[in-house]
């Protein structure tokens, strides 16, 4: 059909129908395929003619001057083409990092951490760069470790960083320590003395890592012009080319990134690990160049999840009414600062969990140490609080005499609540409802080895296949817990994503191309963005295309927020999309029907529709010829940050609940723990894609079944030195380990959010834990403070 | 050196081959099959998990020399002729079980390898047959769904075929 000429005439109409694969539909993943026939290209599986294999040499010791470095002989070394240490670095910008740039790009006069980036190799073989760096001679001097918060602020103690200038230092009463949130509201004292029963408890979270399968890899080309093409795993493309770019000395213009497969996240890939390394290589060796770490290399590579002490009072009435609430939260954040702030904000003002709780007085602090650097991981400084509030509100309900879902429901938060912030939760926050769910759940069945099959069956039982037990000694416990998250970048960051949607006629059929720079790292961001796009434009055809820095930026893939910020954007844009095309349809079809001016006009099943139903034009005719494209930046309504002194403000975007109800089995003669149900019941505001938001569910379920009974990173209090970076050591959960998850969703709208739809990812991570650590308590009759659980701790040996 | 052995039920030669290199290594970077994928190198993962002369390895722990004049079936080797996907493979795109995807390769030759021995697996079988594949973003229960889905997919279309 042309446009000019002849008076268009609108040509195969039927009855507009419901484009399939739109949102609230478990439409399956488009990258599925690829994945499960090998051919998906993951970061690690890049390849190049002619490309080198890059390698990073690490300190081998936590805090040391550095005296000298000799890399003649690894240079001289048959295959390898350039050896760097930090002396060859190109511009003065030497340092990154996401909040605070204190990280060096690589170790200079001093390593601060055991497995430091201290110098790089390439060559034309990964074993000869490995034996290469190993020829590299590094002399250093050993200076006193600070591991905890007794030996950072010692008097006299040595500064992890000597010369600090950031912003969050004036707040704090030592150098040592990276950042300190205190929130205090109402008058915790005064509402103590009307308390009739008082618990304290100390609680210990261990360093959990956030182990995601695909290690770090990245294959950066050097191009004509002077820049580089970087492929890597990351989390956010454009906060890697903000810290990467001035480190080379290149405008952002000249360093494309484009996102490689990624292999789960988590957290893990929100700061840079290869991607400076494998520019600053590529551009002096002129050649592309490759880094894949191993297993090992990656536990160094990545922060981890911030080890906590923390410590809590609160108070209740005989009638299980809470009166008040007192804690002090230490997080260790290593020896370089990533996240802490942010991760310290969210630790203390989500200290008081799902609760009415009018008198607080709370202090959250992170520490500058020489552990190896924390910083973001699913569930982001609200985990280790969860952990330690719903122990304490098992302590109360003992103390009471009630049962602890009761005593939880009487004093859950609801829509109106007020947070310790100041902040009135202005969504549903149905925590009672939640608990409701799960316990009202029938239990599975006791002592199921016996029943299944008829015969004895290891595997149900604790230590499974290591047949350790026949079920003589073990017992069984129930517990639950509930926690709350945050949604989004908090305390007045502009928190922003971008898209770029493109409408055209393809071979006769309407079309959509979707560009956005969102990092998909596995949670399903691509499948949501074309259903998204397909329910706005009615459009069964939509194309994602990759993600790179040629949109603009998406905002990270973490905190919950990609459904969130990127899904608006998308329908944001498609919106606008919308109104141009039926700007378009109302041009050349407009004196068809009076409905093109009067009647709120739809697109659907490739045709657009009245609200009544009646189709007016096929998209064909209407963009025949012409093509819609925009590119639109969404926002969530704006934060503050929080008062550094009284820790009042607006600063969270929206929340997110979830409940667990954990049923385990101990071993108590070897102290082993088989988990043998973890129910989850979570409000997710809408569910746009039901399949993806339960695999989210239970895949954060099982991280926190993980930390509660396995993982852990453990460093040396002596030498602060890492003694598990190996899937050998650092455990992570098996299908032996893990039991059914059933999931329960509810889809209670949050009325400020696109579609209604909450955060999905980080909530199931936070009670997961407490909920497997209260279950365990309950068997054993034991206190249990600190996770992961071990063994020894359920035995007294 | 040079080894030759048979992958997926094609003739295979590697040359060049270092004495150190792992089977996994010359999988993917000399044979340009990445599909098998390196996550630990100590075969605790199994996200390289291959068969060798049909029992389940992991490849990362096979020096490359001592595949010669074997039979290698990778994750590429369940995918059909022109490309259809194998019943076990659709069955994990269709119940979910796909995240991240790194560790699927791994586990879709432990489940078929699982399903030609047992093909009526029990949910403790099929935790037992896959607790050497570790996954970190699904929680398994979608993996265990997709087992139990490609064994009746499979049992149906026997069914259908029977006279």
């Amino acid at each position: 059909m042309t446009t000019s000429g002849i008076t268009p005439t609108p040509t195969g109409l039927t009855q507009g129908a419901a484009t399939k694969g739109g949102i609230g539909e478990s439409t399956l993943r488009p990258d599925g395929v690829l994945k499960v026939t090998g051919e998906f290209a993951y970061a690690s599986d890049l390849w190049h003619e002619d490309m080198l294999w890059g390698y990073t040499l690490r300190s081998t010791v936590a805090h040391a001057t550095i005296v000298s470095i000799d890399t003649a002989e690894a240079l001289a070394t048959s295959g390898v083409y350039a050896v760097l240490t930090y002396d060859d670095l190109p511009t003065e910008v030497r340092h990154y990092g996401l909040e605070i740039q204190d990280t060096p790009v690589l170790a200079h006069g001093k390593v601060r951490h055991h497995g430091e980036p201290v110098a790089l190799v390439a060559a034309d073989h990964p074993e000869t760069a490995r034996r290469a760096a190993a020829k590299i001679r590094i002399v250093y001097e050993e200076l006193p470790v600070i591991t905890d918060e007794a030996s950072a602020t010692a008097p006299g103690a040595v500064l992890v960083h000597e010369h600090r200038d950031d912003h969050h230092f004036p707040h704090v009463t030592h150098p040592n320590i990276l950042h300190r949130q205190p929130i205090v509201r109402g008058d915790a004292e005064a509402a103590a003395r009307r308390a009739d029963v008082i618990v304290t408890g100390s609680y210990v979270f261990g360093m959990q890592d956030q182990a995601f399968l695909g290690p770090e890899s990245g294959l950066a080309v050097p191009a004509e012009d002077g820049g580089v093409d970087l492929y890597v795993a990351t989390q956010w493309l454009h906060a890697d080319l903000r810290q990467i770019a001035p480190v080379l000395g290149l405008p952002e213009s000249k360093v494309r990134m484009t996102l490689s497969g990624v292999g789960g996240a988590f957290g893990g890939r929100e700061d840079l690990s290869m991607q400076i390394h494998g520019c600053l290589l590529a551009l002096r060796t002129g050649k592309p160049v490759k880094i894949v770490y191993n297993r090992f290399e990656s536990f160094f590579g990545h922060v981890h999840r911030h080890p906590a002490r923390l410590w809590y009072e609160h108070g209740a009435t005989k009638d299980g009414k809470l009166t008040h609430m007192k804690c002090r939260i230490v997080l260790d954040g290593g020896a370089y600062a990533s996240s802490s702030p942010a991760v310290v904000g969210n630790a203390a003002s989500l200290s008081a969990g799902p609760y009415v709780i009018d008198d607080v007085d709370i202090e959250a602090l992170a520490l500058y140490t020489n552990n190896p650097p924390c910083g973001a991981m699913r569930g982001f400084g609200a985990v280790q609080a969860c952990f330690a509030y719903e122990a304490q509100m098992d302590k109360l309900a003992a103390r009471l005499g009630l049962d602890p879902v009761e005593f939880r429901q009487r004093n859950a938060m609801e829509q109106g609540t007020i947070m310790p912030t100041g902040q009135p939760v202005d969504s549903p926050a149905p925590v009672a409802e939640l608990l409701r769910r799960v316990k009202s759940r029938p239990l599975p069945p006791e002592r199921q080895w016996e029943v299944a099959g008829g015969a004895s069956d290891v595997r149900a039982l604790p230590g499974g296949l290591s047949n350790t037990t026949h079920g003589e000694g073990v017992v069984r416990g129930v517990g639950y817990a509930v926690g709350i998250k945050n949604v989004g970048f908090s305390e007045g960051f502009d928190d922003y994503s971008t898209a770029r949607v493109r409408m055209e006629v393809v071979g006769g059929e309407p079309v959509v191309t979707v560009h956005t720079a969102m990092a998909e790292v596995g949670q399903g961001g691509i499948t949501v963005q074309a259903q998204i796009a397909r329910s706005e434009l009615g459009v069964a055809q939509v194309t994602i295309q990759p993600a790179d820095t040629r949109v603009g930026s998406a905002g990270s893939t973490s905190a919950s927020r990609q459904t969130y910020m990127t899904g608006g954007a998308v329908k944001n844009t498609c919106e606008a999309v919308r109104e141009q095309v039926l700007e378009i349809g109302r041009r050349k079809f407009g004196t068809y029907h009076p409905a093109w001016a009067t009647a709120e006009l739809l697109l659907e099943g490739g045709k657009v529709v009245t609200d009544g139903g009646e189709a007016l034009a096929a998209l064909a005719d209407v963009l025949e010829g012409e093509a819609v494209d925009l590119e639109l930046e969404f926002r969530h309504r704006p934060t503050q940050a929080f008062d550094l002194r009284t820790g009042q403000g607006n600063g969270h975007v929206q929340y997110s609940f979830a409940a667990h109800r954990a049923v385990v089995e101990v071993d108590t003669e070897l102290g082993l723990v088989k988990v043998v149900e973890l129910a989850c019941a979570q409000d997710v505001g809408k569910a746009l894609n039901p399949l993806s938001v339960i695999g989210q569910i239970q895949g954060g379920t099982t991280q926190g079944l993980g930390v509660a009974v396995m993982e852990e990173i453990v460093v040396d209090p002596r030498t602060a030195k890492v003694r598990n970076p190996s899937f050998t050591d650092y455990l992570i959960p098996t299908i032996l380990d893990t039991p059914d998850i059933p999931v329960d969703v509810l889809e209670l709208a949050d009325s400020h959010a696109p579609y209604g739809l909450r955060g999905v990812g980080e909530a199931p991570t936070l009670s997961s834990t407490p909920a497997v650590l209260a279950a365990i308590r309950q068997a054993t009759g034991l206190e249990l403070n600190r996770t992961p659980v071990r063994p020894e701790h359920l035995t007294g040996s | 050196m040079r080894v030759n052995f048979t992958v997926n039920g094609r003739p295979q030669e590697a040359d060049d081959v270092w004495e150190g290199e792992s089977l996994l290594y010359v999988l993917r970077e000399r044979l340009g099959l990445p599909g098998s994928k390196n996550a630990c190198e100590q075969g605790e993962c199994g996200s390289c998990t291959v068969r060798l002369d049909g029992v389940l390895v992991c490849s990362c722990l096979v020096a490359a020399g001592q595949a010669e004049g074997r039979q290698v079936d990778t994750v590429e080797g369940l995918t059909g002729e022109n490309g259809e996907l194998g019943t076990l493979q659709q069955a994990f795109v269709d119940a979910g079980a796909v995240q991240c995807g790194f560790c699927t390769p791994g586990l879709l030759v432990a489940a078929d390898e699982l399903l030609e021995r047992n093909p009526e697996p029990s949910d403790g079988d099929i935790r037992e047959a896959l607790s050497g594949n570790l996954c970190r973003c699904t929680g398994y229960e979608k993996i265990l769904d997709a087992v139990r889905l490609a064994a009746a997919r499979a049992e149906a279309a026997e069914e259908a075929v029977r006279p």
